[in-house]
């Protein structure tokens, strides 16, 4: 009977945050469905989109939660995809193949990653002030490379144009458009890549040493420490990890929008975090995991979706109730927090 | 020596002897001042020196603020820029009223001033409250009005361009007829005196530094932490009117996505030269108010030698990172650490 209420209250904790995303994201999607039906809402290509859209803020949202589970978090990310957009658009049209280039801008990541892992693993500097100055820093070295919008046409690379323009078309779920011609469903390569990093992640957050230590360090970093655990090195393994990520994610941003510009992908680390959070991450640490971080991905895609849709509204809006939607989050979870702490 | 060496003003000071040093060695050209005459035919003068006290002004007000936040809640506002561009947004809105390019102003200048103070003591406030009474990092809470404010203040004027079209107005960000100075400069007085008035008299600064040293033990001593950590959010918030009015006074309208942009990362440099933990407690004003002039010669140096406006953060954030690095305690206890080995060294050797 009593493990019985144990589980009871284990299942409450870690997944009503995820419960009411899933549902939020449910009731948004079929609200779009039912607004805006007559312009294509429903067409299964349009939920399509929005992972075509928002494929690199999947890859840079996986890491942001592994970041979160330590009780970090990790601003330079949108920085730092707007810097590897650069290098690579600018890269390519210096002559430099599509592969090598992405080779570079992984390898960039790496380096990234350790410099912030270790200021705030070894150095014990908060993670905040580390990422704002690499935030600073990656913008900054952006406008360093090129202040110009550099495109990346067929002309200067043909493989990565081909990378960007491959269709992926999925059996099922097609429509007959008003022309009489049948639609097929597709996605983008960025996509696959997107979902195969979230599964891994996924996988590696639940069954491996790594994963689950992430989880320890944030629940107790002293208990973690005690436990005999590395501390220091799992909290610079996830900034890594992140920065990584986030380079992954920097490619398939890049593959989306073709170009490097120095306002690329801005407020994206407030997309991501707020993506975390939404998904039931706790910013304290500890709790979370990459399946409600996707489902706040969606979330974010299907507002900025439907204010596209909409056209009538302006486009800041996406912007204001993303920043909303974190806002009511945080205090849900700021409020749980509390009641749970009166409840011992 | 080393008593001022452990002096925290020592830090800004010793920072701009520096830069101050490798300007001159460079181009001695950049401390010539000169007195010209503007397009109105009054006396101003001009130079890099009258433009670091000019953009400067604006960067030690908010460093006011900066500086209480710090000290009460141990992290930092990143929303002051989205803010600034907010309650500028609110200063055009009231003076140029519905009509976007009014001939005349709808209201006093005093009046969209207090009614800009206001809302941003509100947006203030709101950090405050997600800080002190949800208990929400700063960063975290203030990232959502870092995020949103910009749509906001474009939202307040329906994305147009207001301009004012007054004189007057030009004032706060330019030249008072007949005084060579900058009137920000002034602005900055004012407000310097101010913050130093209530900190001599109030207990302000006291009960900031106690509840940013120990939250706890400032509770059982009497005090609300929390509501001192609200106070120091809704200072700042007029810390941040005061900049916006200067701000928009400069252009006589307002560009949403770049007004006051990267100033959050300037602000918070500032803090930090002065020598205050940005983890909280302790904080000395005056050496936060002379680092934000030293930021400002930093950076209006780098623009001497041709840096990009886009391009200067990343050289900020190298100068962050560093002091960052030297204040850690890890750091700072290895350092001490090597250095005692090394004199015991020596003095083994020496004996």
């Amino acid at each position: 009977m009593k493990e019985k209420m144990k589980a009871k209250k284990s299942f409450n904790s870690n997944t009503i945050l995820l419960l009411i995303t899933i549902v939020l994201f449910m009731v948004l999607y079929a609200g779009g469905c039912i607004a805006y039906g007559s312009k294509g809402f429903t067409h299964f290509q349009t939920f399509l989109n929005i992972l075509i859209t928002n494929a690199g803020l999947i890859c840079v949202a996986c890491g942001m939660t592994c970041v979160m589970l330590t009780g970090g978090i990790d601003i330079s990310v949108g920085a730092l995809i707007a810097m590897d957009c650069m290098m690579l658009a600018v890269g390519m049209s210096k002559g430099i193949g599509a592969v090598p280039m992405v080779a570079i801008v992984l390898l960039v990541g790496v380096v990234f990653g350790f410099v912030q892992g270790f200021l705030v693993g070894y150095l014990e500097i908060q993670p905040f002030i580390v990422s704002m100055a690499g935030m600073f820093f990656c913008r900054g070295m952006t406008a360093v490379i090129c202040t110009d919008q550099v495109s990346i046409t067929e002309k200067i690379n043909a493989t990565f144009y081909k990378w960007a323009n491959t269709k992926v078309t999925i059996p099922f779920g097609g429509y007959v458009n008003n022309k009489g011609k049948y639609m097929v469903p597709y996605v983008r390569p960025g996509v696959i890549v997107a979902l195969i990093v979230l599964i891994l992640i996924f996988i590696m957050l639940r069954y491996t040493k790594f994963g689950r230590s992430l989880y320890a360090v944030g629940g107790s970093a002293q208990s973690a420490a005690m436990m005999g655990l590395n501390v220091k090195r799992i909290k610079m393994g996830a900034y890594m990890l992140s920065s990584i990520l986030c380079s992954v994610g920097g490619v398939c941003y890049c593959l989306n929008t073709m170009a490097g510009s120095v306002t690329r992908a801005l407020g994206l680390e407030m997309d991501a975090i707020s993506s975390a959070v939404i998904g039931g991450t706790l910013l304290t640490g500890g709790v979370g995991n990459v399946i409600g971080s996707f489902f706040g991905v969606l979330i974010n895609g299907t507002i900025s979706s439907i204010v596209k849709t909409n056209g009538k509204l302006a486009s800041s809006w996406p912007n204001i109730l993303t920043a909303a939607l974190l806002f009511i989050f945080i205090v849900i979870q700021s409020v749980f927090g509390a009641l749970r702490a009166r409840k011992k | 020596m080393s008593k001022i060496l452990k002096n925290q003003i020592f830090i800004p000071i010793a920072a701009l002897l520096l830069l101050a040093v490798f300007n001159l060695i460079m181009d001695p050209s950049f401390f010539k001042i000169t007195l010209g005459y503007n397009s109105a035919g009054d006396p101003v003068l001009s130079g890099y020196l009258m433009t670091i006290l000019d953009y400067g002004s604006e960067l030690a007000i908010l460093a006011i603020g900066m500086t209480l936040v710090t000290a009460a809640s141990g992290g930092q506002d990143i929303s002051v820029g989205a803010a600034i561009a907010i309650s500028g947004s609110v200063v055009l809105r009231v003076l140029c009223g519905r009509d976007h390019h009014a001939e005349t102003m709808q209201a006093p200048i005093i009046v969209a001033f207090l009614i800009s103070c206001v809302v941003a003591m509100i947006f203030g406030a709101f950090n405050g409250t997600l800080v002190a009474f949800f208990k929400i990092q700063p960063m975290v809470a203030t990232l959502i009005l870092f995020t949103a404010g910009r749509s906001i203040a474009a939202w307040i004027n329906n994305n147009e361009l207001p301009i004012v079209n007054e004189v007057r107005f030009s004032y706060f960000g330019g030249f008072i007829p007949g005084i060579p100075i900058p009137t920000p400069f002034f602005i900055a007085a004012a407000c310097v005196i101010v913050i130093f008035l209530v900190l001599k008299f109030t207990n302000l600064g006291l009960y900031t530094q106690t509840v940013g040293i120990n939250e706890n033990a400032s509770r059982l001593n009497g005090l609300n932490p929390e509501f001192i950590k609200f106070l120091a959010f809704v200072i700042l918030g007029l810390c941040v009117a005061v900049a916006a009015l200067i701000k928009v006074s400069r252009l006589s309208t307002i560009n949403y996505s770049v007004i006051a942009k990267d100033i959050e990362m300037d602000a918070i440099l500032a803090v930090a030269l002065g020598g205050n933990a940005l983890s909280g407690g302790k904080f000395n004003m005056t050496a936060s108010i002379l680092g934000a002039y030293v930021i400002q010669f930093l950076t209006t140096t780098l623009y001497k030698f041709n840096v990009p406006a886009d391009a200067l953060p990343a050289y900020k954030a190298v100068v962050v990172i560093l002091l960052v690095v030297f204040s850690a305690p890890v750091v700072r206890d290895f350092i001490s650490a090597q250095w005692k080995r090394l004199t015991k060294k020596g003095v083994t050797e020496n004996a």
